[in-house]
C-alpha cells in the first residue's frame, strides 16, 4: 500500500482550560494511507445541542487516517432519516458510506440516533439510538466514531480513550510541571497534577479509574496513585533513593517500581493492599523500567548488565532472568500490547533513538519512526497504533504511529514542552 | 433498521467525573495544595520553599555550573572563581558514571571542606542529557551522584552529611538540543 503525505488539521479546540495549563493542540496526519475510504457524514438533524456531534465524528475518522469524510459544502442533500438518503446522488459521489442521524432536546438530556449504510448497497450496517447529558455531547460523538469504526474495520475504535502526558513550562528559573488528562482528541486537557518539581511516568490503571505517577515535590522521588474521579491521591512508595516506573498488574492490584533503597536500581512488586514489597531483580546493574505481560506472568524491564540497556524477561513470581534484544545498541522502555503479541521500546543506535516493535514469538524489530529523539512509546487500547514523544528543533511533541509504519498522527501542543504520554487502556 | 436499546445506557460517561469546567477547577485547586502543601505535612513553609530560596544551583544556566548561591550564606571562597570550591558541578561523558580526571580536585576540596565542617549536609544532585528513556536516566543520574557520593566518602566524608538524589534528565541546565547543551546537562550539582 503507497504511503502519502498529507497534513490536515483537524481540531485546535479545548473546552476548558484548568489553570495554567496550556493545553491547546491541533492534530496533523503526517502519513495516511492512500486508500482512505470516502465517507460523508451528514450534519444532524439537531434542535439546539451545543456541538455538532457529526463534525467530532467527522474529524476523529478523518484522523485515524483510514477514513475520507466528505466536506458537508459539497453533499448534494442533508437525509437525517433513511427514507431520505437518495443513494444514486452519493454514489455518483464516489461515497462508500454515509451516516446520518438526529439530536433532539429531552429536558437535561438529548436524545441521539444515528444510522450507518453501505451506499453501494443502500443497506443499513449499524444504527444506535443513545442519551446524553450536555456535558457528554463530546463523548457521545467519540463513541459513535468508535461504533462506526468497529463495524466497518473489524477492529475496536480509540475515539472515547483518553491520554495522559506530562508537560513542562519554565519561566526564568521557575518550572511548572504538570499531569494532564485529556480526551484521544486533545480536547478537554486538564492538569490533574501540578508542582514546581518534576513529574515523571504516569501510568494507568487497568480499569482506568486511576494514575500512577512519579512526584519530586518533595525533592526525592515518591510514587503516587491517584484516583481520576477525585483527585484523591495516595504516596504508595517513599524509600531512600529510586522510586520510579511505576506498572500495574493486570489485575490492578499491584505496581511492579523501580527501588535503588538496597544499593543498585532493582524492580521490586509492590502490593497495593498490604504496601509490602518484594524484590524481584538482583542485579547490581541498573534494572528499571518494568512492564507486566497482559497474561500477568512475565515482567520485562531494562537493564545494562550487559553494558548497554536492553530488554529482560523474568517471571513475575521471581525466577530466571532472560535477555529478549539483540539487535541495537540501545533497547529500553518497553510496554506491551493488549494482546501480548508485540513489545513496543525505545530502539537506539549510535545515540539515534526511534520506536520499534519486536514481534514477541520471532523477536524481529521494525523501526516505526524517523527518530533521532523519540522516547516513551506505549499502544493504543485496541494495539493498532503506538503513541510516543518525539522532538524535532526545539518543539517537543506526542504523535502516534501504526503497527506497520504507515499511519503517523501528530499531537502539536502550542506552548508546553510535552512528553511521556499514555494511552488510556479503556 | 435496528437500534440497540442496551446501548441507551451510555450513561457510563457519567463516570468518567472529568466533565463539567468549573467544578473541575475547584477539584485541581485543591488538589494543588495538595500536592504542594498537605503531602509535605508541613504547611506553607514547604510552599516558600520550593518556589523561593531554592537549593538548586541548577535553575539558571551560568547558577549550575558555577553556583549562584554565593550570598546564601556561604563563606567567600565559594564565590572565588579562583577556588575549586566555587565549582560546585561535575560533568561527565555520554552514558558514564566515571568521574573525568578534571574533577578531581574539585572533588577532593569539598571533601576538605566537608572535614572540616562536620555539620554541613550537601545533597548530590545527579542528573542526565536527554538522550534515551527518562527511567533509565533517573538511574544513571544516580549511578553519577553516587560516584561522587563514593569519592567523598573515600576521602573521609561521613555519610550522615550527604544525601544522593537522582533527577534523570527532568531538570536541563542548557535547553538546546545538540552536544553542547547535553554535555552540560550531564553533571553532578553538589548542592550546600
Amino acid at each position: 500500500m503507497n504511503v502519502f503525505k498529507k497534513l490536515v488539521l483537524v481540531s485546535a479546540i479545548s473546552l476548558c482550560f484548568a489553570p495554567l495549563s496550556y493545553a491547546e493542540m491541533s492534530i496533523e496526519i503526517t502519513e495516511g494511507v492512500e486508500s482512505a475510504t470516502p465517507i460523508a457524514i451528514v450534519p444532524f438533524a439537531s434542535q439546539g445541542a451545543p456541538l455538532d456531534l457529526n463534525s467530532v465524528v467527522s474529524s476523529d475518522l478523518a484522523r485515524s487516517g483510514y477514513f475520507k469524510p466528505l466536506s458537508p459544502q459539497n453533499m448534494p442533500s442533508r437525509p437525517s432519516t433513511a427514507d431520505e438518503i437518495r443513494f444514486p446522488e452519493w454514489r455518483g459521489l464516489g461515497q462508500n458510506y454515509i451516516v446520518i442521524g438526529r439530536v433532539q432536546s429531552n429536558g437535561a438530556q438529548y436524545n441521539i440516533e444515528f444510522e450507518l449504510f453501505d451506499v453501494a448497497k443502500g443497506e443499513s450496517l449499524l444504527g444506535y439510538r443513545m442519551s446524553s447529558s450536555t456535558a457528554d455531547l463530546r463523548k457521545t460523538a467519540h463513541h459513535i466514531s468508535d461504533l462506526i469504526y468497529e463495524r466497518l474495520m473489524g477492529k475496536k475504535g480509540v475515539f472515547s480513550g483518553r491520554i495522559a502526558y506530562i508537560t513542562s513550562t519554565r519561566q526564568g528559573t521557575q518550572s511548572t510541571h504538570q499531569l494532564m488528562v485529556a480526551d484521544a482528541d486533545g480536547a478537554n486537557a486538564k492538569a490533574i497534577a501540578i508542582s514546581p518539581e518534576p513529574l515523571m511516568s504516569p501510568a494507568w490503571s487497568p480499569d482506568a479509574a486511576r494514575i500512577a505517577y512519579v512526584s519530586f515535590e518533595k525533592k526525592s522521588a515518591a510514587i503516587y496513585t491517584q484516583i481520576l474521579a477525585t483527585g484523591q491521591r495516595e504516596r504508595v512508595a517513599e524509600f531512600p533513593g529510586i522510586n520510579g516506573a511505576p506498572a500495574w498488574s493486570p489485575d490492578g492490584t499491584k505496581l511492579a517500581v523501580t527501588l535503588s533503597k538496597d544499593g543498585s536500581p532493582d524492580i521490586y512488586i509492590l502490593d497495593l493492599g498490604s504496601r509490602n514489597v518484594t524484590k524481584l531483580t538482583k542485579n547490581r546493574a541498573i534494572d528499571t523500567e518494568p512492564t507486566w505481560s497482559p497474561d500477568g506472568r512475565n515482567i520485562v524491564f531494562t537493564s545494562d548488565r550487559g553494558g548497554k540497556p536492553q530488554l529482560y524477561v523474568i517471571p513475575s513470581q521471581g525466577g530466571e532472568e532472560r535477555r529478549i534484544t539483540f539487535s541495537g545498541s540501545y533497547n529500553a522502555r518497553a510496554s506491551f500490547s493488549p494482546d501480548g503479541r508485540y513489545i513496543t521500546m525505545v530502539h537506539g543506535n549510535g545515540g539515534d533513538y526511534r520506536i520499534g516493535v519486536m514481534d514477541v514469538n520471532s523477536k524481529s524489530i521494525s523501526v516505526l519512526t524517523s527518530g533521532p529523539l523519540d522516547e516513551s512509546p506505549s499502544f493504543a487500547p485496541n494495539g493498532s497504533m503506538v503513541l510516543y514523544a518525539s522532538r524535532k528543533g526545539s518543539t517537543g511533541y506526542l504523535s502516534a504511529v501504526s503497527i506497520d509504519g504507515k499511519m503517523q498522527q501528530k499531537l502539536v501542543f502550542d506552548s508546553a514542552e510535552v512528553r511521556e504520554p499514555a494511552w488510556s487502556p479503556k | 433498521m435496528k437500534f440497540n436499546h442496551k446501548m441507551a445506557m451510555l450513561a457510563l460517561f457519567s463516570v468518567l467525573a472529568l466533565a463539567g469546567c468549573s467544578s473541575d477547577e475547584e477539584k485541581d485547586a485543591s488538589l494543588t495544595d495538595g500536592s504542594l502543601n498537605g503531602a509535605n505535612g508541613i504547611g506553607d513553609a514547604s510552599t516558600s520553599g520550593l518556589n523561593g530560596g531554592s537549593s538548586f544551583g541548577g535553575s539558571g544556566l551560568n547558577g549550575g555550573r558555577y553556583g549562584a548561591r554565593g550570598a546564601n550564606g556561604l563563606p567567600p571562597e565559594f564565590s572565588d572563581p579562583n577556588n575549586p570550591l566555587s565549582k560546585r558541578t561535575i560533568y561527565f561523558m555520554l552514558d558514564s558514571s566515571q568521574v573525568q580526571q578534571d574533577f578531581i580536585p574539585v572533588i577532593a576540596a569539598h571533601a576538605r571542606y566537608l572535614l572540616a565542617n562536620p555539620s554541613q549536609h550537601i545533597v548530590l544532585e545527579g542528573n542526565g542529557d536527554e538522550r534515551g528513556s527518562r527511567e533509565y536516566n533517573i538511574a544513571l543520574g544516580e549511578q553519577r551522584a553516587k560516584s561522587v557520593a563514593g569519592m567523598l566518602k573515600a576521602q573521609g566524608v561521613s555519610e550522615s552529611q550527604l544525601s544522593v538524589v537522582s533527577y534523570g534528565e527532568e531538570k536541563p541546565v542548557a535547553m538546546g538540543h545538540d552536544e553542547s547543551s547535553w554535555e552540560l546537562n550531564r553533571r553532578v550539582e553538589l548542592a550546600y
